[in-house]
């Protein structure tokens, strides 16, 4: 019995690790150094992003004539450190990021599974609606939502995850059509199971990866939408230092050179949806080949 | 196949109407419609005579009727700032984003379609993955981004492009180039596996087999078949194209609709958002059900199907 314990254990072991050997390893680092930014922002800024010394305004990156190694990356229109600020936009890109991708994955999710399992009506009305918010172009209707509720982090949360539930609610739906006529759920059925207890039990463990899949390659979207607002100024609000607002304040600058501005936010973006949208594709062909022709 | 068609229509207005009534219902969300549709700073006088305009002391079901009533008559409202009907401020700028789209449309394809066609050529090889790289660079570069850097490189360095307006050809390029670039990794996928499972197909071996040359198989026989999917796509993305160039309208001062509705957002012109996003949400309805009705026409399976 031990043995056999043991063996299994050794086996587990063997394929984590040649599981994790093919991990694309720089995206992984790359949005690993970000979350790290974003977790100890308090402590790896040296200065406070929001305030600044008017005295010190558009420094240069150090290596640019006239900078200095006190702002690496330069300062900007209000003296404020282009560098704590991008670390403090770490943390600001990373919760939006995550939570608006969790809270659309589950509702997307859930709607998909209640949608497909259930039929009929409830089918009918959930899809029709899904449907309809589809239609809505993505960023017309954030920016519309966001006229409605005022721009401030959670409304930026929830705008994102009423626009793009949708796209886990079609998906999942489409699976759980063909999973309910499976034998393992018309079995359930028969012993007697609950629609709650087999939508929950049987239903939602084997259309998960799919919406983990989806989650990780709407991160890089919904990251963009953010960013996006922030530009537009319906996003985080102002003194706040979200990469968007930032790229938003240094248009100013931008015609007179201040390339800094523009690029140092604009590069951590790009990193980051860029990683995102790798580990997606590589998550997409690890964990359900039914997607890879998404 | 006139029975595909209604039923096809009947869906259509019945997601109209959806459309309406999510759009209705978010408004009254906030609780007070009325401190929206008035002027920003408007006094509790003329916040009264907005309840009473648009009917707001009136029950929700009332207010629903006369919504939709001032919708089927092309009333969208007035915006504050410019004092003229929406309907109106929408459609003079319309030809703007039109000419915009088609521009950026022109460049995504001519980018797309070669590129696309060369990966599935040399799939697996060199080609293949430097276009691989390519698609995932073009839809991880948020387009304002790309028009920052491009104003950046051609206005500021080289000083050969004009960075903001309209008017000139000169003025046209950037904002294309942008707009362009995500699409044009769209159509580069797209146009790969849509040529792949072309050239996977008999007709192309039949082609081989009567011994013709690979490039005129290519480009005779894989190459129209496989255009159809990726012209569909083109289609829907053209109307996809005016809603999404809000940012790069906005980066470059390009005067179409996404630049008006980055003034309803700043000037706090809550008509012209509103408007915006209606006619855009009715714009894709009537795409997607002209894209059915024409692929119902071309491939009988699906009106038997459905």
């Amino acid at each position: 019995m031990s043995v056999t314990a043991r063996d299994t254990a050794v086996a587990n072991a063997g394929s984590v690790r040649e599981w994790l050997r093919d991990v694309p390893a720089i995206p992984f680092l790359i949005l690993g150094c970000i979350a790290f930014a974003a977790i100890f922002a308090d402590f790896l800024a040296p200065y406070d992003p929001q305030f600044g010394s008017l005295t010190d305004r558009f420094k240069p990156p150090f290596w640019q004539h006239g900078g200095s190694l006190a702002h690496i990356f330069g300062t900007d229109h209000l003296g404020r450190d282009v560098y704590s600020r991008l670390i403090f936009g770490a943390r600001v890109s990373m919760v939006v990021g995550f939570t608006a991708v969790i809270v659309s994955g589950v509702i997307g999710t859930v709607l998909g599974i209640v949608s497909g399992y259930l039929g009929g009506w409830v089918d009918q009305v959930i899809m029709r609606l899904t449907d309809t918010w589809l239609a809505l172009p993505a960023l017309t209707f954030a920016i519309f939502l966001a006229a409605i509720v005022g721009p401030s982090e959670m409304n930026i949360v929830i705008i994102l995850a009423a626009v793009y539930w949708t796209r886990y609610a079609r998906i999942v739906r489409g699976e759980v059509l063909s999973l309910k006529e499976r034998e393992f759920v018309r079995l359930a059925v028969v012993a007697g199971c609950s629609k709650i207890s087999i939508m929950r039990r049987h239903i939602l463990p084997n259309v998960v990866n799919s919406s983990i899949v989806l989650a990780t390659l709407m991160l890089g979207v919904v990251i963009v939408t953010e960013a996006s607002l922030s530009f537009l100024g319906v996003g985080v609000p102002p003194p706040k230092p979200a990469w968007g607002v930032m790229l938003s304040d240094g248009k100013q600058g931008l015609m007179v050179g201040y390339w800094w501005l523009t690029v140092m936010p604009g590069v951590c973006i790009m990193l980051m949806v860029l990683s995102a949208n790798l580990l997606g594709d590589w998550l997409r062909v690890k964990l359900d080949p039914q997607l890879r022709q998404l | 196949m006139k029975q595909f068609i209604a039923r096809r229509i009947g869906y259509s207005l019945l997601s109209l109407l959806l459309l309406s009534l999510t759009i209705f219902l978010f408004i009254r969300l906030t609780g007070d419609p009325a401190s929206l549709l008035a002027e920003p700073g408007a006094s509790a006088a003329d916040i009264a005579a907005i309840q009473k305009k648009f009917g707001l002391d009136q029950p929700v079901w009332y207010q629903y009727i006369y919504f939709m009533g001032n919708l089927l008559r092309g009333d969208l409202g007035e915006s504050f700032y410019y004092q003229t009907p929406v309907l109106e401020l929408y459609l003079s700028r319309l030809p703007n984003s039109l000419l915009l789209a088609s521009v950026a449309m022109s460049f995504s394809l001519l980018l797309g379609i070669p590129t696309g066609i060369l990966a599935a050529v040399r799939v697996g090889r060199f080609w293949d993955t430097v276009g691989k790289f390519f698609a995932l660079l073009g839809l991880s570069l948020p387009s304002f981004l790309v028009g920052l850097l491009l104003i950046l490189f051609f206005s500021v360095y080289l000083e050969w492009l004009p960075s903001s307006g309209s008017g000139g050809f000169l003025n046209l390029l950037m904002p294309a180039f942008a707009l362009g670039w995500y699409f044009a990794a769209a159509h580069m996928r797209l146009t790969r596996s849509s040529m792949l499972e072309v050239m996977g197909s008999e007709y192309i071996k039949l082609a081989r087999l009567k011994g013709l040359p690979e490039f005129k198989v290519i480009a005779k026989h894989a190459f129209k078949n496989a255009l159809i999917p990726v012209m569909t796509l083109a289609g829907i993305n053209l109307i996809n194209m005016i809603n999404v160039a809000v940012v790069v309208e906005t980066v470059f001062a390009w005067p179409g609709i996404g630049r008006l509705l980055y003034e309803g957002i700043s000037f706090r012109d809550f008509p012209i958002v509103q408007g915006v996003v209606i006619i855009g949400g009715s714009m894709i309805v009537a795409v997607n059900l002209l894209v059915d009705i024409v692929y119902a026409f071309v491939d009988p399976r699906i009106r038997l199907e459905a």
